[in-house]
């Protein structure tokens, strides 16, 4: 195959920019909180089992505990009620060569700052396309907001009325999927709908008609500000869990220096 | 009257901390029933159960008729003093260090003549009342008290060792978020304590108590019983001046082990009302333990507030209170453990509590501020277990009586027609 060393050397000399699009996986990031009689996303965790002492003289190494849907993370289609009869739907079952990819970003950055339940549209869509080109098929494509940039409880942003955080609306998550066929949706929120997404028809729109034709999602992403609109490559690979709907992940993007 | 405790200095930080020392703690078996009566705050003697003489010191037979059945029961705790002096020094350090020390013999209107520890108050030759009240080894002693109050009584240094009164101390109280949270905070100031810390979990989301916490002058720090490192780090930065420490935090969710299919809430309940204990007290206990005689301020208590149903399974609140009674055994080895610092374990048994989780049960509930009351109250008094509201006393007494019958009534099927 022609190009791949000349894809290391050029990662190694510093052509192509790795960009790290994860967060630290840390107990205090936030999880999706819902109502408490229902169960709950787990908190990442982490039990030192030794640390060179008695309890392990020469090494040191830790106890990790999370819900597969924890901090930066992948959504498979087995992950939704729509999805749940996809085949292949489920993160041990995804071909690797669908791990890598095209990835484009929208940027809502400018809309999120001044409304917290910015929505991304299809007349945004299309504006981006004016500029950019189709989004490609089977590509990534990523909402930036700067919402990764937000600490302690102003991500969540959770008031009495739900979470607010901007997301897409129903048609346009449908336009991406049905007149792009994209690979996936990814955010930097902590879901790929909007915080105030059950409130839409169908409720949770981005999860319900992605996984519903099979797409990932990718949410709590870091860095977006650093990624090209067009012309990146996204390494998003889950941890192989036997029927995982889901997976933490490190999430990395190859852009051009 | 007595002088009124003066707020302690800072500490000076050239000085060493004092290391803890104890009463004697040796007893006879027959001796430990009035460490029992004392741990709930109860003056109890052997009584006879033939002649229904009252009995003292403890014994295994009758002074007067030599019956065997010599029961513990409640007595009338008055009495005259009859002599008294005052020890001014001893070979025992924990006395040495705090002579002069005031001790006598009281005839008690029940009969016999005991020997007490005298509050500096008593008048000579007076009528007292007694006080049986657990010293710093956790054994019953007695105290004589005048009868009347006297201004800033509970400041008598023998009174203030025989308590674990919150009055210029500094307190942690371990969740921010449980819905007593505001009425411990504002209870422990009015005692008079120094500083209320409140623990806070997952400070990314709303907690609508905390404006009220911060408000009523608590500390709010991070704190989540669930994150080793967050206990290790919040003892790091105050575990030397937590003198007591209130753990309040739960996690509630109805039903047993049928109820659902999964063992997620058993999980959440066993990581907060049972880990979390075991995690607040390898980060705080040490640090507790080493300050026990560190002066006015010294570290006295550490409070559990548990469900009743510890000791008897509700199966409404099955995984709950199975969680609880884990909690309620590791109280009883954290008493084991602290032993020897004298630093107390109180446990605050609650019936269920005015609050969402036990909405479809009818009343009587235990409001946040009864819940307070009793603490103080146990702290000020310096008992081991506290019985909150009328479940909890009700469940007590049948838990006493026959631990059998209660598990055979909380657990009957429903009646067929």
């Amino acid at each position: 195959m022609t190009g791949l060393s000349e894809f290391a050397e050029a990662i190694a000399k510093g052509a192509l920019r790795v960009v790290d699009l994860t967060h630290t996986l840390d107990p205090d990031f936030p999880v999706i909180i819902l109502p408490p009689e229902f169960g709950q996303c787990a908190r990442f965790r982490m039990e030192e089992i030794s640390a060179y002492d008695h309890r392990g003289p020469a090494w040191k190494w830790h106890n990790i505990s999370m819900s597969e849907h924890t901090g930066t993370h992948f959504d498979a289609p087995s992950h939704w009620i729509s999805g749940r009869d996809v085949p292949y739907g489920s993160v041990d079952e995804i071909s690797p060569d669908r791990l890598i990819g095209a990835v484009v970003v929208i940027d809502c950055s400018a809309g999120a700052a001044e409304n917290d339940d910015h929505e991304l549209t299809v007349e945004i869509i299309h504006a981006w396309e004016t500029e950019h080109g189709p989004v490609p098929r089977d590509a990534w494509v990523l909402m930036r907001t700067d919402w990764s940039k937000r600490r302690g409880a102003d991500y969540l942003n959770m008031r009495d009325d739900g979470p607010h955080s901007p997301g897409p609306t129903p048609d346009a998550i449908r336009y991406l999927i049905e007149e792009r066929d994209i690979r996936g949706f990814g955010t930097e929120t902590i879901g790929t709908d909007a915080g105030q997404g059950s409130h839409y028809t169908p409720p949770y729109p981005a999860h319900f008609y992605l996984h519903g034709a099979g797409k990932f999602g990718l949410q709590c992403l870091n860095n977006l500000d650093q990624l090209p609109p067009t012309g990146a490559l996204l390494v998003a690979a889950p941890l192989k869990i036997k029927g995982g709907t889901g997976s933490p992940l490190r999430v990395l993007a190859v852009v051009p220096s | 009257m007595t002088d009124p405790l003066a707020p302690p200095q800072k500490k000076n930080p050239q000085k060493r901390s004092t290391s803890p020392t104890r009463p004697p703690e040796l007893r006879s078996r027959a001796a430990l029933g009035l460490s029992a009566a004392a741990a709930e705050g109860r003056f109890a003697l052997q009584q006879c159960s033939e002649c229904g003489t009252v009995q003292y010191p403890p014994r295994d037979a009758c002074h007067a008729c030599l019956g065997t059945d010599l029961p513990w029961r409640d007595q009338d705790p008055h009495g005259t003093l009859l002599a008294e002096t005052t020890v001014r020094t001893s070979t025992r350090l924990y006395f040495r260090e705090r002579a002069p020390w005031r001790v006598g013999s009281v005839k008690l209107n029940a009969g016999p003549v005991i020997l007490c520890h005298i509050h500096g108050d008593c008048p000579r030759e007076g009528e007292v009342r007694i006080l049986n009240r657990l010293d710093r080894s956790g054994q019953g002693v007695l105290l004589a008290l005048p009868i009347e109050r006297t201004q800033n009584m509970e400041d008598d240094p023998v009174m203030r060792s025989l308590s674990c009164d919150p009055n210029h101390r500094r307190v942690l109280v371990s969740d921010g978020r449980n819905p007593n949270a505001l009425a411990l905070v504002e209870h422990l100031f009015k005692a008079g304590a120094a500083k209320v810390f409140v623990g806070e979990s997952e400070t990314w989301r709303p907690n609508p108590a905390g404006a009220d916490l911060a408000a009523a002058g608590a500390e709010v720090l991070s704190l989540d019983l669930t994150d080793t490192a967050s206990v290790r780090q919040l003892a790091g930065e105050i575990g030397g001046k937590t003198d007591i420490l209130i753990n309040n935090a739960r996690f509630l969710r109805p039903g047993g082990a049928l109820a659902r299919d999964d063992t997620a809430f058993a999980q959440q309940e066993m990581e907060i009302n049972y880990l979390g204990l075991v995690r607040l007290a390898q980060a705080f206990g040490p640090g507790m333990c080493a300050r026990t005689s560190d002066g006015v301020n010294s570290a006295v208590a550490w409070v559990n507030i548990l469900s009743v149903y510890a000791l008897s399974s509700d199966p409404g609140f099955g995984c709950y209170s199975a969680s609880n009674a884990a909690a309620y055994s590791l109280s009883q080895s954290l008493r084991a453990e602290f032993r020897d610092s004298g630093l107390r374990v109180m446990n605050v048994y609650c019936g269920p509590t005015e609050d969402e989780w036990y909405q479809l049960l009818p009343p009587p509930k235990v409001t946040p501020a009864a819940l307070a009351r009793s603490v103080i109250a146990g702290l000020q008094d310096g008992l081991e277990d506290v019985w909150c509201g009328d479940v909890a006393k009700d469940i007590r007494e049948r838990w006493r009586r026959d631990p059998k019958i209660l598990e055979r009534e909380m657990t009957m099927g429903q009646e067929e027609a």
